[in-house]
């Protein structure tokens, strides 16, 4: 397991010297929910309804924007060949890189939402659901975008392939993630069993996207 | 995957277009597009489906560790038996057997496209050969090639925002779990050994191309592999580097490694076995049978 940390210290180390992806989503992220009052006018109960779904989507759209970089430059500068030959499974290293996205791209695009729900007028109160629903939810986001960014590595301006293969499997996520916040906002209980099934999505998806994009990374690179 | 003429005629028509969108719309540009577009989508697919695409599940959580120890390296051999490599619909390698002996250096030589790449890739474990098969001795037999070497192919694996140390860490780490000296003393010595030392706390997107090289094939020593895949390892090396890798080389050989090298220098090696790839020259043994030992390339 030595290599496993070791690449995810890597790709945490470079996603902080590179910043240029995360710095890109987080200010996608921004524009996007900051141009929606501006379309639909400043109707508050309209954006506080509207609120919970606009954060959920401006977020899956911002984290596809990084998702194509997660296998490029190692595939650009030779270095998964030779993870490929290394003794640590490929899987385990694609798990790695999923994980090393999540950190550098879920957790702070999940933070940067209740920040963003203040422009929506969003009530205060559902924050902590809010947050805990996309820290629950965004795992699945990285993982099964794996699957995708391996499948698209070498097809070129793969970017809009990578959104059509990947944003389908994102719709459990998506449906849970809102119905939790709902459950929330009307006071009943419901919100614990959307976040449980938010949790099994996620944990469903680091379980087996890794084996799908390994696969998807050999062909690419046979 | 797309053929030459077809390319040229393509640029020919494209040429034509041009001409032709100056007067009119150039609706010829247009179709010359559609017309490349459907005509190599066709043979993608085409390649696809008769190339059987097999992709390698085998336990790969449980595979068996690799034994640093000295009581099995003195029987390692690789045998390659009948083996057929094929790159979409042109059969680059056809039934070609050799086997690679621990302490020896097995150089493969031939023009260009006579499939060094694709052998050294093939052994490697990206490529599925066609036919044959590709094994270790008895020692190995449930183990990949993959997992008992080290792949220098044309690209170095180094990252530019990190320094050649902390590059040279990272592959210690990943590569290296299993060795018993320290990685500061590995990654020291390697350094060293390529006169990278001084440049140790350098990014690396700024070393020179050469530099990068010599930091790639640092990797070598950073971990402990019996088998050393090299495809054209001494690419933008000078002399002077070129010496320094020959004799890491040499070094690996008396510890009883193995070493396959696509190379068109002879690397100062004493006495490497040739391999010669792709349509035989004059002097040369027919493909298929080509092993053909001590001989100049």
């Amino acid at each position: 397991m030595t290599g496993f940390w070791a690449l995810l210290k890597r790709d945490l180390t470079l996603a902080v010297r590179e910043g240029s992806a995360l710095g890109t989503a987080l200010g996608f992220y921004l524009v996007v929910v900051a141009m929606l009052p501006l379309g639909l006018g400043p109707d508050l109960k309209l954006l506080s309804r509207i609120a919970p779904g606009v954060l959920w989507i401006a977020l899956l759209l911002a984290a596809l924007l990084s998702l194509p970089r997660m296998f490029e430059a190692d595939h650009e500068d030779g270095s998964l060949e030779v993870m490929a030959t290394a003794p640590l499974p490929l899987e385990l290293a694609v798990a790695a890189k999923a994980l090393a996205h999540w950190i550098s791209t879920g957790i702070p695009l999940a933070l940067m939402a209740p920040v963003l729900g203040l422009m929506l007028n969003l009530d205060i109160t559902l924050t902590p659901a809010l947050v805990g629903t996309m820290l629950a939810g965004t795992p699945a986001i990285s993982f099964l975008g794996s699957v995708g960014a391996a499948l698209t590595l070498k097809a070129r301006r793969g970017g809009l392939l990578l959104a059509l293969l990947v944003l389908p499997l994102y719709i459990p996520t998506l449906i849970f993630g809102i119905s939790a916040i709902g459950f929330a906002s009307l006071g009943q209980d419901g919100l614990s069993a959307s976040l449980l099934i938010l949790l099994a999505i996620s944990v469903a998806s680091v379980a087996a996207a890794p084996l799908a994009s390994a696969a998807a990374l050999r062909l690419q690179m046979s | 995957m797309f053929r030459a003429d077809r390319n040229e005629k393509f640029l020919a028509a494209l040429r034509l277009a041009g001409r032709a969108q100056q007067d009119a719309g150039g609706p010829d540009a247009f179709f010359a597009v559609a017309k490349r577009e459907a005509s190599q989508l066709y043979r993608r697919l085409k390649s696809r489906t008769s190339t059987a695409v097999l992709v390698n599940f085998a336990n790969p959580l449980c595979r068996r560790p690799i034994r640093a120890g000295s009581s099995w390296v003195d029987r390692l051999f690789l045998h390659a038996d009948n083996l057929t490599v094929e790159r979409g619909t042109r059969t680059v390698i056809s039934a070609l057997s050799f086997t690679a002996k621990a302490g020896e250096a097995l150089l493969l030589v031939g023009p260009n496209g006579a499939g060094k790449t694709t052998l050294i890739r093939t052994l490697a474990g990206f490529i599925t050969p066609a036919a044959g098969t590709i094994s270790l001795n008895a020692e190995f037999t449930d183990q990949d090639v993959a997992e008992a070497c080290h792949y220098v192919g044309h690209l170095t694996g180094i990252k530019a925002n990190l320094t050649a140390e902390q590059n040279l860490v990272f592959w210690a780490e990943y590569l290296g779990a299993r060795e018993s000296t320290p990685i500061e003393d590995r990654v020291h010595d390697a350094l060293s050994h390529f006169g990278l030392s001084q440049l140790a706390d350098y990014p690396a997107g700024l070393l020179s191309a050469g530099q990068k090289r010599r930091l790639g094939l640092a990797r070598l020593s950073v971990a402990h592999r019996p088998i050393w895949l090299l495809d054209e390892p001494t690419v933008s090396l000078d002399a002077a580097s070129t010496d320094l890798l020959a004799k890491l080389i040499r070094k690996h050989l008396a510890n009883n490694g193995l070493v396959i090298a696509a190379t068109h220098l002879p690397l100062g090696l004493e006495d490497p076995t040739y391999l010669r790839l792709g349509p035989a020259p004059s002097t040369g043994a027919a493909p298929g049978d080509t092993l053909s030992g001590g001989g100049a390339p």
